[in-house]
Order: C-alpha cells, then sequence, then structure tokens
C-alpha cells in the first residue's frame, strides 16, 4: 500500500509541476498577481509530495518490502541498516528520486525565503525550476519507477554493490547532487533574468549564495568520491581522469568560474551577458553529467543498468534545457545593457582571466571525455583517452590560474598597480622559495622537476592567500589589537575566499606529494614476513576469518614499525559478500597527517600459502581531502556573509514599485 | 579605455586562450590516445610498441599465476581468435574466468603485457567495448564458418 501511495504522491507532484511551471509565467508576462502568487504554493507542494514518494520509497527499504522490484534488486533483509537508507539512493531509480528530492527542495527555498524577490522575477525564477521539475519527474514515472512491484514476491533480495556499502559513498550522492541540483537555480535565475530582460547588481547578489551552495556541496561530493577511490579500489589513486570523475568536475569548474564572474557582475555591473551565459552552462554541465552516468555508455559503477530508453530521455531533456536556454539567450541578451568599464590590469581583469583559464580547462576536460564517444558513435573506432591526455592539457592551464590566483586580490578595482600588488607579495615570494628548497633538500632531487613546481604553486597559493588576508588587516603595520579588530569585522565574504584559496594550496600540495613521490610495494607474502616500503617496515603477523552481517572476510593483522619503534597495527580485509558473489578489498591505512602507510590485501595465491599485498607509501595524500573540505568550508563562510542572507539584498534602485497582491 | 578597445582586448584573451587550449589539445591527442582492440582485430593491426586497450572475455582455464606469486597468465579471447596476456599486481576484485576484461599495455614477443587490468564494478555488467567485440567476432564466424554449429552462447 506504501509504495503506491508513494507513486500517487510522484504523479501528483508531475501535475503540480506542470502548474508551476506554467500559471506563474503567464502570471509575470500580464501582471497578474494571484496567478504569479501560485508560485509559492505549487512549489513548497511540489517538495511535500516529493518527499512523501521518497518517504515511501525509503520505507519499502527499511522494512525490505520485497514485493517492490527496487528492494529486491538493490537490498538484503542482512543489510547493514545505514545501507538500506544509503541504498535507496545506491541505484538508477533511487538516485533520480534524490534528485527531484533535492530539486524541489531549491525551489521551495526560494519559494519560502526569497520574500524580498521582486515578485515577477520570484515567478519567474520558480516557473522555470518547476520546468525541470516536470523534466525529470517525467523521465522517473516513464523510464525508471521505482514503485514497480514484483509479484510474486521473492523472499529475499539481490543485495546492494558491495562496493557501494560504505560509509564514504553512502554520503557522496547526496553531496553531489546536491551541487549538481544547486547549480539549477543559477540556472533558473538565468532564464527568468532572460525573460525579464533585466540583469543588476542586485540579481547577482540573489545569484550568488545558491551557487556558493552548490559549489560547497560539489566540492564535498567530489572529494568524498576521490576519497572513495583511494580506500576502497585498493589500488591507492585518488583521481583516474575517469570519464565519471570528469563529468562531476565539468560543472565544478564551470560553477567556480560562475562563482567569481558573479563578483564581477555584483560589485561593478559588468560582465553580466557572460554571467548568464555561464550559468546556463554550469547548469547545462550537470544535465551532461547526469547523462553520461546515468545512461549506462560510460563503464562505470554509476552504470547500474543499461537502458537505451533512458539515456535517449536525458538527452532529450538535455537538449530542450540547453537549446532552449541558449536560443533565449541569443534572442536576449544583445538587449541587456552593459555595465562599468575597466582596464585589463584591474581585480575585473583577473576575474576575467580566471573565467577565461577555467573555460579553457573545461572545454580541455570537455574534448577529452567526449572524443571517444564521438568517435565510436561515428564508428571510427574505439579509442580511449587517459590521465596523460588530462595532465598534458590541463596542468598547463592551472598553472597560470593559481599564479594569478593569488595576485588578483591584491588588485583594486576598475584599475590597478601591478608592480605594486607583485611588491606587497613579497613575504609570499620568500616563502614559496623557502618550501621549494626544503622540498628538494628532502627529496634529494627525486621526482620530475614538475613536482617542484606543484610544490611552489601550493606554497604560493597558501602564503599568497594569507598575505592579502594579512594586507587586509594590515597586520603587524597597526598595532595587534586594531588588527584583530578588523579581521572580525572583515566580511564573512573576505574570510571565505582566504580559506578557500589557502585550502586549495594544500590541496595542490597533496596532489603534488602523492603523485611524484609515492612508494609502491607488490608482494606475495607469507604470514610471519616483513617487507618494506619508503622506510617503513611492515610484517604480516597472521591472517584470520572474521564474520559481518552480511558478508564474510579475510583480515590480515600487519605490523608496522619504523627504526624498531611500533607505528601500527593494521588489518587490512578480504570481504566476500555472498548474495552477490563479488569480493571487495578494505584497504587499512595508518594516517600522520603528513602521509599514509597503506596496506591492502589480495588474492591468496601459492595454492593458499601466501597472499598478494600491496604496500604503500602516500606522502601528504590527507591534505588533498584536507584541502577540499578547507575549500568547501571557505564557501560555507562566505555564504554567512550578511549581504547574502536569503531574502535580505533588495535593489536599491527600482524603475515601478512593485506591485503587491490585494489581500 | 574605451569600451570597444577593452573588448578587443577581451576578444584577444580569449582567442589567446583557445588557441593555446586548441594546440594542447592536439598535441596531447597526438600522443596519448588508447586505442581498443578485440584480439581478431589486432590479426590485422600493426600495433608496433604502442600503448593500447585488449579486452575480450578472459578464456576458461587459461589463468595461471607464476612461481612469483603476483605475476599472471591468461588468454584474452573473444570466441575466434586469443591473445597471451601477463600482468604483474593485484586484479580486480571480479576478474574471473570467462568474464569481461579490458587490458591496457603494449605487445612484446608476441604476448600482450598488461600495465593494467580495468576493474569492471558489477558482474552483470560487460564492458560495452568488449559486447561490441564479442557480437562482430560472432558475426565473422557466422559468415566465415556457416556450417558449424553454435558454439558461442547468445546473451
Amino acid at each position: 500500500m506504501i509504495p503506491e501511495l508513494g507513486h500517487y504522491a510522484l504523479v501528483l507532484a508531475l501535475f503540480v509541476a506542470l502548474v508551476q511551471s506554467g500559471v506563474p509565467l503567464v502570471g509575470a508576462a500580464t501582471g497578474n498577481a494571484a496567478w504569479m502568487g501560485v508560485a509559492r504554493p505549487a512549489a513548497i507542494a511540489q517538495l511535500l509530495l516529493v518527499l512523501v514518494a521518497y518517504g515511501a520509497l525509503t520505507w519499502a527499504h527499511v522494512v525490505s518490502d520485497f514485493s517492490v522490484s527496487n528492494v529486491v534488486a538493490n537490498s538484503h533483509s542482512l543489510k547493514p541498516m545505514l545501507y538500506k537508507v544509503s541504498g535507496v539512493w545506491g541505484n538508477h531509480e533511487g538516485s533520480m528520486m534524490l534528485w527531484v528530492v533535492m530539486l524541489t527542495a531549491f525551489g521551495a527555498a526560494v519559494a519560502l525565503f526569497g520574500r524580498n524577490l521582486p515578485p515577477t522575477l520570484k515567478a519567474r525564477v520558480i516557473a522555470v525550476q518547476g520546468m525541470i521539475g516536470v523534466g525529470f519527474l517525467l523521465f522517473i514515472l516513464v523510464t525508471s519507477n521505482p514503485f514497480i512491484r514484483v509479484i510474486p514476491a521473492p523472499l529475499d533480495g539481490n543485495d546492494l554493490n558491495p562496493l557501494l556499502q560504505d560509509p564514504g559513498l553512502a554520503f557522496h550522492p547526496p553531496f553531489l547532487y546536491a551541487g549538481y541540483v544547486g547549480f539549477s537555480m543559477a540556472f533558473s535565475f538565468a532564464v527568468a533574468a532572460l525573460i525579464e530582460g533585466r540583469v543588476d547588481p542586485a540579481w547577482a547578489r540573489w545569484v550568488r549564495p545558491w551557487t556558493l551552495a552548490a559549489w560547497s556541496t560539489l566540492t564535498a561530493g567530489i572529494a568524498l568520491g576521490s576519497w572513495w577511490a583511494y580506500y576502497e579500489l585498493g589500488w591507492g589513486g585518488w583521481w583516474y581522469w575517469d570519464p565519471v570523475e570528469n563529468a562531476s568536475f565539468m560543472p565544478w569548474l564551470a560553477g567556480t568560474a560562475l562563482l567569481h564572474s558573479a563578483i564581477v557582475v555584483e560589485k561593478r555591473d559588468a560582465l553580466k551577458t557572460w554571467t548568464i551565459l555561464l550559468a546556463i552552462l554550469t547548469f547545462s554541465l550537470s544535465l551532461m553529467g547526469t547523462f553520461l552516468v546515468r545512461s549506462g555508455i560510460l563503464t562505470s559503477v554509476h552504470a547500474f543498468a543499461v537502458d537505451p530508453a533512458r539515456g535517449v530521455f536525458i538527452l532529450v531533456l538535455l537538449g530542450i534545457a540547453t537549446g532552449g536556454s541558449l536560443l533565449l539567450y541569443s534572442l536576449r541578451a544583445p538587449t541587456l545593457k552593459a555595465g562599468g568599464l575597466f582596464a585589463p590590469i584591474s581585480r575585473e581583469g583577473s576575474l576575467v582571466l580566471n573565467n577565461l583559464l577555467l573555460s579553457t580547462a573545461t572545454a580541455t576536460v570537455f574534448i577529452g571525455t567526449l572524443y571517444p564517444l564521438f568517435l565510436d558513435v561515428l564508428n571510427l573506432g574505439k579509442v580511449s583517452v587517459g590521465p596523460p591526455f588530462f595532465n598534458a592539457t590541463f596542468i598547463p592551464v592551472a598553472i597560470p590560474m593559481i599564479i594569478a590566483m593569488v595576485v588578483g586580490p591584491f588588485l583594486a578595482w576598475k584599475r590597478a598597480d601591478l608592480t605594486g600588488a607583485l611588491t606587497r607579495l613579497w613575504s609570499a615570494a620568500v616563502a614559496t622559495t623557502v618550501c621549494v628548497a626544503i622540498a628538494a633538500y628532502i627529496t634529494n632531487g627525486g621526482g620530475p622537476l614538475l613536482a617542484l613546481v606543484g610544490v611552489a604553486l601550493a606554497a604560493w597559493a597558501f602564503f599568497g592567500s594569507l598575505a592579502e588576508f594579512a594586507e587586509r588587516i594590515r597586520l603587524f603595520r597597526v598595532p595587534l589589537k586594531d588588527s584583530w579588530n578588523r579581521a572580525v569585522n572583515l566580511p564573512r565574504s573576505a574570510w571565505g575566499m582566504t580559506i578557500a584559496h589557502a585550502f586549495m594550496g594544500i590541496a595542490i600540495a597533496g596532489m603534488t606529494g602523492t603523485s611524484a613521490w609515492q612508494s609502491e610495494v607488490i608482494e606475495a607474502m607469507k604470514p610471519g614476513q616483513t617487507a618494506t616500503v619508503a622506510g617503513y617496515s611492515i610484517s604480516f603477523d597472521s591472517i584470520g576469518v572474521r564474520q559481518g552481517p552480511n558478508f564474510t572476510a579475510d583480515e590480515g593483522v600487519f605490523t608496522v614499525t619504523k627504526d624498531g619503534k611500533h607505528i601500527a597495527t593494521l588489518t587490512p580485509e578480504r570481504r566476500s559478500y555472498p548474495v552477490t558473489r563479488m569480493t571487495t578489498t578494505e584497504a587499512a591505512i595508518h594516517t600522520t597527517w603528513l602521509s599514509d602507510v597503506y596496506v591492502a590485501l589480495g588474492d591468496p595465491t601459492q595454492n593458499g600459502t601466501a597472499w598478494i599485498v600491496r604496500l604503500y607509501h602516500h606522502p601528504l595524500v590527507p591534505w588533498i581531502w584536507i584541502g577540499a573540505m578547507g575549500m568547501m568550508a571557505g564557501g560555507l563562510v562566505s555564504l554567512t556573509d550578511r549581504r547574502f542572507r536569503i531574502g535580505v539584498p533588495e535593489r536599491r534602485r527600482t524603475p515601478k514599485p512593485a506591485m503587491q497582491p490585494a489581500e | 579605455m574605451t569600451r570597444k578597445k577593452r573588448r578587443l582586448y577581451m576578444l584577444g584573451l580569449a582567442l589567446l586562450g583557445l588557441g593555446t587550449a586548441t594546440a594542447l589539445t592536439l598535441t596531447a591527442f597526438e600522443d596519448n590516445i588508447v586505442f581498443f582492440f578485440s584480439p581478431t582485430q589486432l590479426q590485422t593491426q600493426d600495433v608496433g610498441d604502442r600503448n593500447f586497450r585488449l579486452g575480450g572475455l578472459v578464456e576458461e582455464g587459461s589463468v595461471k599465476k607464476l612461481p612469483d606469486g603476483v605475476t599472471t597468465e591468461f588468454r584474452v579471447t573473444d570466441t575466434v581468435n586469443t591473445v597471451a596476456v601477463t600482468y604483474r599486481g593485484q586484479l580486480p576484485d571480479l576478474f574471473r574466468e570467462g568474464q569481461g576484461v579490458v587490458t591496457e599495455g603494449r605487445m612484446a614477443g608476441g604476448v600482450f603485457q598488461a600495465r593494467e587490468v580495468l576493474a569492471k564494478h558489477d558482474e552483470n555488467y560487460m564492458p560495452p567495448e568488449v559486447a561490441d567485440a564479442l557480437k562482430e567476432a560472432e558475426h565473422f564466424k557466422a559468415t566465415t564458418q556457416p556450417l558449424k554449429t553454435e558454439t558461442v552462447k547468445k546473451e
């Protein structure tokens, strides 16, 4: 009964979404306040209905209702409760449900908190959000209905892919989706602004918090996915330039550009048409990511099932959303009034450079990701484009980006003095040189030259950002107490920028360290044997069997020592899940926060007397995720800035008093 | 600065960026594209010592561990032709005889030395390249050996 209720709620949500995408739009065009007023209750009703549907699906998973085919395919009665709940989105249908939950939540948030938005803009934004909702609700109901029953009901389910039964991956999709879908807000605002024919600083101030929120959660989502790949796949890698990773990385790059160009619109009323275009492209890339991942044309853990109808449906959705909005853009963008002027060397100029480089980077990732698909579609052979391609194209673009990232905040708006900015960066330059010297000394010239470039960039980003902050609070130039007061009174967005930029430096250090100086040993080890990696000796003490809730595991016990001192005892596992007949590798990691010692237990070999063991030493690797979390924190701090409080910004020059509904 | 001049600067910068990106992409493509071949396609292909991907099914009964304990020998088949493969390292969790596999590496003395064996994450899932290669091989078989009864199990 409850699944049917969920199904019914979902159908109702579709009808509400249809109303929501039409009526307010007509109301805004004709100035009919009552029709515009439909937007708010519709958006809220849609959220509630989708929540009912999602709740019904979750209930079916939690109580293991095996008469629902989605539960049979992805759950098992013995599965731990955490994965029963997270398993709801650990499959195609459920993950699309999560997508619409996020989408409607964002729509309802505008409806509830966007009190100070001009009524026409608000009505239009919610209507566009409703259109996206129509598309995805139709998609679920037509191609991916999670509420289909199986009769007769089987006694037990097929269990969730064991690779997904992991805390890191349990929370990866919600963050990632919040990011993807969050960009739909920027998209809706952009389309609404195009319909209105007006973009001004107030508009940018409304768009920025949504973009910030989306960017922050997307950062967290990507970082969680990368962390999962690092410890769960047992190879110790953190990024493979896999198309699935690129699918989430492209919206991140474009979203980063959007975040920065919106600043120029807000502060200087310039770059308006470009920002609108970026908002459209960022969400289009999110949709494309969904298409790549969900259509099954890529081989990955995300391609749950190959059903051509789904791929075609998402492709059509992508075509309508991108094509339609770009058409509107080409019609309306030329009528938008251009704003403030600026010299190339200025804060605006640096943000333009940031945007150019980020777009270039996005384009190279885009080409590398889609080129093999195009060749395949045109039947020109099968190729793959791997990490060497992306390293060769992405890194040369990233280097000037990081250098400019530090200099930009030192430049004044409108017109700036580059030499002046550079002289104020001397302390950062000294710190960078010292870091490179230390790195060269420690590694004794080992590793590629590019590694030292990476260290330099990391240090430059970190110390340069701190130097900028010191400059703002006039550290050491006024008494410390005054500096403290200045720091406390700085806008939160300034804090946010410093935090995000500095942690970006930390992340770069982590990426560089592990890529350039990792050590790897693969050996067949018998209990009692010892192997050495990067100065750590790791002895294989024993192996035993452990019984988990829905798996059995071979559990190895390894002792890590360095110079005779006991460091840690590690227990990597090799789990086998009888229901899915799959084995997974649970690596054991000892971290010192400066480096990781990583042990993964492989197959038994030599008639079961020995095991293949992978041992790694990854210098600085934890910094990648510390850096990513710091960047996310920077975004969130910036989000708490007073002027972004949802609903706070008001248009300064309202041309006409807005119509009030007669109540 | 006039609006026109600013636009010119921006356009120049944008073109520079685009040019750099194109140049980078083209040079990187030349060196770094990895082709995919099935064992049958490999018969007619001169690969030299280029890096490429080989895919098909792991032949039943072909997987052998060498005495060093970490090197594995197996054969990849598309049901018409087979290629011997060696790989040093830990195989992915879902590597199994009779299952689809994609490996990356190069030929050395008639043996494919895999640098990487790509993991499949779901046992019901067949990499699309492998599925196509098998279909093609099946077609090849059907047209060249029409009298032989079916030996390939259809999906």
